[in-house]
């Protein structure tokens, strides 16, 4: 009894720790983003609007965050739909190099960024489409169509095998039962997928600059701003920055969970 | 002449190197409960899936109402099945379900919705139709099922163990009313199951399966009564094996030769046997006399008790004789009241020669 309890709260130390490890530095960002100093210092100045104000009217940042708000959706769109044929086709198929298209269907996010980026950048730059905006696209599709595989498939696997033979029994051709059964089926995981492809284009940096040339994205501006100086308006885009991305995921995950109870309950 | 309904004529099925279903022939006439049963892996199911068209024969032909249907798509058929798991669309309600099928035959709204309702009426399940589907009890939900795979009016319904799923007193009623609805539809139901209650409380005619081949085709009490053969009787109902040899044979009774003692066995007219022949042979456990002193007569073998199963007014005792063969006696439980099964070191088991059913091998 006594052991368990000391392993219950070292346990919960140790997450307490974690999250504070993950989440305060960017707690401070925010912080500092609403203070009147310029530099990062306690103790804090005044509550100021100032740094939301100076990147507001600052042109190089509406168009990141233009292009970021492109790509992001085309990716989204974009990988979501691959990852949707390539789960379903490990769902309904059965055929000899299935391993090997697994595998490499799943690949991109275990390549290193940096590797990724130059090759993507040498080879946009030999077929004469670097800088471009869907070169960028290109690049985040092929690195985040994985995870909407893997959220698809999960979605998939928890699907009844018969239900797709029964639409088909039903009276329903191969198509109509892909668009009546499969999809509705699965729709949770769709836009759970799209939330979170969404989320890791909207936030990848390696990738985007070295492919971006002349259309930065967020994460591309930051690093120009922080560059040249410290800023208080980095911690302003980066508190933007989080909140939409969190946004993005938290949608995922509670639409990912609900069907799960929903499912258990069943 | 017009033809049977469905006719598998020779279909072989084989995934790989398994073989499914071997060489089948079997005629399923319109308006009759057939049931298909054997144990699991026997066939049946694949059975039923081919004339679904979720399977395609490697050879034979499946014809339905004189056509072939090998090469028919599942959804050009009208073979509405009932799922062992029932299948239901989780994200529709249970109108909805219903509606499926006339909404893949292009019926308007107000027609689907109708007929729906009226199904859903007919089963009872009125009060349940916008109900989302993973909010129903199992019965309803098996119901549903059921109205889904019927509001199309089909010639044939197929069923894959509907009931497997459901509460013992459910799946009494559930027969109760499969059957009502068979007889007044006036359709043919193909009923796949593995379960001998099932079966042989619903069908007019029981298809028996093993190993892919159809081993008897008859109806339940035929099939109880007469098994054809040795995996027959052992997978209906509780019967006692003996196998042996033939020693003489007088005015059609043989005198069989086995492990457990010599037996007296009438052989069916058509039968040739002769001095010498393998014999084997069938008692139902419910033909043999359990009593405490030795009786006068023919086939008796003297037992001593196993074990005993008790389930109500019926109790099963399992039994070995001298030799280590196991036997099987089914008696009522106030017969029972006069044997001391306690003290008693011998049971003898008897049954008249006429009892004996002669399997063919």
């Amino acid at each position: 009894m006594g052991s368990d309890r000391t392993i219950k709260w070292f346990l919960r130390g140790y997450v307490l720790l974690l999250f504070c490890f993950i989440f305060l530095p960017i707690f401070a960002s925010l912080v500092f983003s609403f203070n009147s100093q310029r530099f990062p210092t306690v103790p804090l100045g005044s509550f100021t609007w100032h740094w939301y104000e100076t990147i507001w009217n600052d042109p190089d940042v509406w168009d990141a965050v233009r292009t970021s708000i492109i790509v992001s959706l085309c990716t989204s769109l974009l990988a979501t739909f691959i990852g949707f044929c390539t789960a379903y086709t490990d769902y309904r198929y059965n055929f000899r190099f299935k391993g090997g298209f697994l595998a490499l269907a799943l690949l991109p996010p275990t390549i290193p960024l940096i590797i990724m980026a130059l090759a993507m950048l040498a080879w946009f730059a030999k077929i004469g489409a670097s800088g471009q905006v869907w070169s960028i696209i290109i690049a985040h599709t092929v690195l985040t169509a994985p995870f909407a595989m893997a959220v698809i498939r999960l979605r998939l696997n928890q699907m009844d095998a018969n239900l797709e033979s029964a639409a088909w029994n039903l009276g329903a051709s191969e198509w109509t039962a892909m668009r009546e059964v499969i999809v509705p089926f699965v729709k949770p995981s769709i836009i759970s997928a799209m939330c979170l492809t969404a989320a890791v284009s909207f936030d990848e940096f390696a990738v985007a600059w070295f492919v971006s040339g002349l259309n930065k994205t967020v994460p591309v501006i930051i690093l120009e701003i922080v560059t040249g100086n410290i800023d208080p308006q980095v911690n302003a885009i980066g508190t933007f920055v989080f909140i939409t991305s969190m946004t993005l995921v938290i949608i995922a995950q509670v639409l990912i969970m609900t069907r799960e109870k929903k499912d258990a309950q069943a | 002449m017009s033809e049977p309904l469905v006719v598998f004529d020779n279909v072989v099925k084989r995934f790989g190197d398994f073989t499914a279903v071997h060489k089948m022939h079997l005629d399923i006439h319109e308006g009759e409960f057939l049931a298909l049963m054997g144990p699991s892996g026997c066939g049946k199911t694949t059975t039923l899936r081919m004339l679904a068209g979720l399977e395609q024969p490697s050879e034979g032909e499946i014809r339905l109402a004189g056509q072939v249907m090998n090469d028919v798509k599942p959804h050009e058929r009208d073979t509405p099945l009932v799922w062992q798991s029932l299948a239901l669309f989780p994200f529709l309600n249970a109108r909805e379900n219903v509606e499926f099928g006339l909404k893949m035959r292009g019926a308007d709204a107000a027609t689907r919705k109708s007929k729906a309702l009226n199904w859903l009426d007919r089963l009872g399940l009125a009060d349940f139709a916008e109900r989302p589907v993973d909010q129903l009890s199992g019965g309803q939900r098996q119901r549903v099922a059921l109205a889904r795979a019927l509001v199309t009016e089909p010639q044939i319904l197929l069923l894959d163990e509907p009931l497997s799923a459901l509460d013992a007193h459910l799946v009494i009623r559930m027969q109760g009313e499969l059957t009502r609805l068979q007889r007044e539809l006036g359709i043919t139901f193909v009923y796949v199951t593995h379960s001998q209650s099932e079966a042989f409380a619903m069908a007019d005619r029981v298809v028996i399966m093993g190993d892919g081949v159809i081993a008897q085709t008859g109806a339940a009490r035929e099939i109880y009564r007469n098994p054809a053969n040795r995996f027959v009787a052992e997978f209906v109902g509780r019967n006692n094996i003996l196998a042996g040899t033939i020693s003489s044979i007088a005015r059609g009774v043989a005198k069989v030769e086995t492990p457990a003692g010599e037996f007296k066995v009438h052989l069916p007219p058509v039968r040739q046997a002769a001095d010498g022949d393998a014999l084997s042979f069938a008692i139902s456990a419910d033909l043999v006399h359990l009593t405490d002193k030795e009786p006068t007569g023919d086939n008796v073998v003297p037992c001593t008790l196993i074990s005993e199963e008790f389930v109500g007014s019926v109790i099963t005792l399992f039994l070995e004789s001298a030799d280590g063969t196991e036997f099987k006696a089914q008696v009522q439980e106030r017969e029972l009241a006069n044997i001391d099964l306690k003290d008693t070191k011998t049971l003898y088991l008897s049954w008249p020669a006429s009892s004996a059913h002669v399997l063919e091998d």
